[in-house]
């Protein structure tokens, strides 16, 4: 059994007269000692999920087992045993970084001599030793956000929850979060992380689940993902005169041809050789005489794999 | 127990983040001692003290401005825990396995911190201007005015954490303010009130605090007001903690 097993997990929300289901039916696994990533667009579900596991919401229905308790009937089991990094962090500005990392310590029970010992351990292993007792409200966000990570890990959890880790941060911050996390996975700590950025599920989890519209719709690690495509992808960006032609049916009969994505002007068809397929794709289309603004040629990606399994590109639902 | 523990945790934890803003402590303690200033050559015109001295007039009036502090500055605690709530501090403190109580009654006694050291300065400058000291009394009047701080607060919080923002708790504590003074008998006497103002007056805890307070002061500790007064404020704090440590959980879910 993993180290996170959810069954049919649902969520809604009321806002008004509206009614969101922000999950609809999650059923994930998570395995012990990986890095495993939730990605998805903003609004998917991941936050909801995390807040159901880490116990600070319940569930409408389905259940959750974490580290072995159930979140429903053994809430205070799971929270000792996982640590959580909120998107906001939530340290409080007012205080030093010294006293929010001591009263966390304080709070999962650690006696004030070893809470001063861990804090100190803490703040070297997070290079913060300079910045420890200077209020937080003078902290830059990537200072911030270490700050927010030895805050979580404070009791040495076996399970961390990490949501957004790296939002907002400029890209060397980024990438120091990311070999903090490295790190802990190193140590054996389990990371659950939650982003909708594409080369950090792609770079730093062993294993992704993809979330959309409060379902999980396709799990695997990076590399199986993409193999799922099967294929090269190419992209095309169509003129004007796209709506003239059923464009599904000019490759249908082509064998090459896997499959084909369309989404307005956007043409993706997914081959077996991008080389050879290129030039007949381009004959075929200019032979009807569709416009065509560019085309790419690319070994697959994350978002053509949510592309595929949503009909909706992650890269446009983010900008 | 653990609760305790996590209460004074928190509570110590708090009060030292608050200590490095030295300014609304220092405001706050300004409060009574312009009070006691300016409300005593007032008093002193009232009919009902007119024919009293000044230093009587303290020595009627200071019981009710030790209760009157307490809805002033408890109100509006809850406004601090809206940015709280806001910056995700809350939704932190709630995942360690700490108890909900704990979290909210040790931010909780960190505002009574103030009330409490209002309380006492109140009354040395009260005893300068001519109060009559009765220690044990007024000894158990600070704790009833720190139980009555605690139900003020304790409901400030459940508002803040149900509206989750500050200008509505700002807008509902100014709302009952006055009504709850006004109808406590501490700046006019009840018996000079229409009827329908002594009824309202049998729900209000500040009526009852009042008259407590009021024979407190003057020494008689055994007095039935003064059981009547512990009682209906050390229910409703209860009653109150109560619901600010339902809304805690309410507030993230």
């Amino acid at each position: 059994m993993g180290i996170i097993e959810t069954n049919g997990l649902k969520k809604q929300f009321t806002a008004g007269k509206d009614v969101v289901e922000a999950l609809s039916g999650v059923d994930l696994s998570v395995s012990e000692g990986q890095i495993f990533g939730l990605l998805g667009p903003n609004g998917a579900g991941k936050t909801t999920l995390l807040r159901i596991l880490t116990t600070v919401m319940k569930p409408d229905a389905g259940d959750a087992t974490v580290v072995g308790h159930n979140v429903s009937t053994a809430p205070s089991a799971v929270r000792s045993a996982i640590g959580y990094v909120s998107q906001q962090g939530g340290a409080e500005v007012a205080a030093t970084g010294r006293e929010n990392l001591m009263l966390q310590a304080r709070l999962y029970g650690l006696e004030p001599r070893t809470a001063k010992k861990r804090v100190n351990e803490l703040l070297a292993t997070f290079e913060m030793e300079s910045i420890a007792d200077r209020v937080v409200q003078t902290y830059s966000g990537g200072q911030q956000r270490r700050l927010d990570l030895a805050m979580g890990i404070v009791h040495r959890p076996t399970l961390l929850f990490l949501d957004e880790p790296t939002v907002g941060l400029d890209p060397q911050s980024r990438a120091r979060v990311w070999d903090e996390v490295r790190m802990l996975h190193r140590n054996g700590t389990t990371v659950m992380l939650t982003t909708h950025y594409l080369d950090e599920a792609d770079v730093l989890c062993d294993c992704i689940a993809i979330i959309d519209y409060g379902q999980i719709v396709a799990q695997d690690t990076p590399v199986g993902l993409k193999r799922k495509i099967a294929g090269d992808v190419v992209r095309l960006e169509l003129g004007m005169n796209h709506h003239a032609y059923n464009i599904q049916d000019l490759f249908h009969s082509q064998l090459f041809v896997r499959e084909i994505k369309q989404e307005q002007e956007t043409l993706q068809l997914i081959v077996e050789e991008g080389e050879v397929a290129l030039p007949i794709i381009l004959r075929t289309l200019n032979e009807n005489g569709l416009d065509i603004r560019t085309i790419t040629l690319d070994r697959p990606s994350l978002d053509d794999v949510f592309l595929m399994q949503t009909g909706r590109s992650l890269r446009e639902e983010i900008s | 127990m653990k609760v305790l523990r996590e209460t004074w945790i928190v509570f110590i934890h708090s009060l030292r983040v608050a200590l490095r803003n030295p300014m609304t402590i220092i405001v706050g303690l300004l409060q009574p001692i312009t009070w006691l200033l300016l409300f005593a050559p007032l008093l002193k015109n009232l009919p009902s003290t007119a024919a009293f001295s000044s230093a009587e007039a303290i020595n009627i009036f200071t019981p009710g401005m030790l209760v009157m502090l307490a809805p002033i500055t408890a109100l509006f605690s809850g406004i601090g825990l809206v940015v709280e709530l806001r910056g995700g501090v809350l939704e932190r403190l709630r995942v360690t396995p700490s108890s909900r109580l704990a979290i909210v009654l040790g931010k909780a006694l960190r505002d009574l911190v103030v009330l409490f050291l209002q309380g006492i300065l109140l009354i040395l400058v009260a005893w300068i201007m001519g109060l009559r000291l009765h220690f044990v009394g007024m000894a158990i009047g600070i704790v009833l005015m720190l139980i009555v701080g605690l139900l003020m607060v304790a409901a400030s919080y459940a508002t803040a954490l149900t509206v989750q923002n500050e200008n509505v708790v700002a807008a509902i504590s100014n709302t009952l303010l006055l009504p709850l003074l006004l109808l406590s008998g501490l700046i006019l006497p009840l018996e000079l009130a229409p009827r329908w103002m002594q009824v309202a007056a049998t729900v209000n805890p500040l009526a009852y605090t009042v008259e407590a307070m009021r024979k407190l002061f003057v020494g008689q500790i055994t007095n039935d007001a003064v059981l009547q007064g512990f009682l209906v404020t050390t229910i409703l704090a209860g009653l109150a903690l109560f619901w600010a440590t339902r809304s805690f959980r309410r507030a993230l879910a």
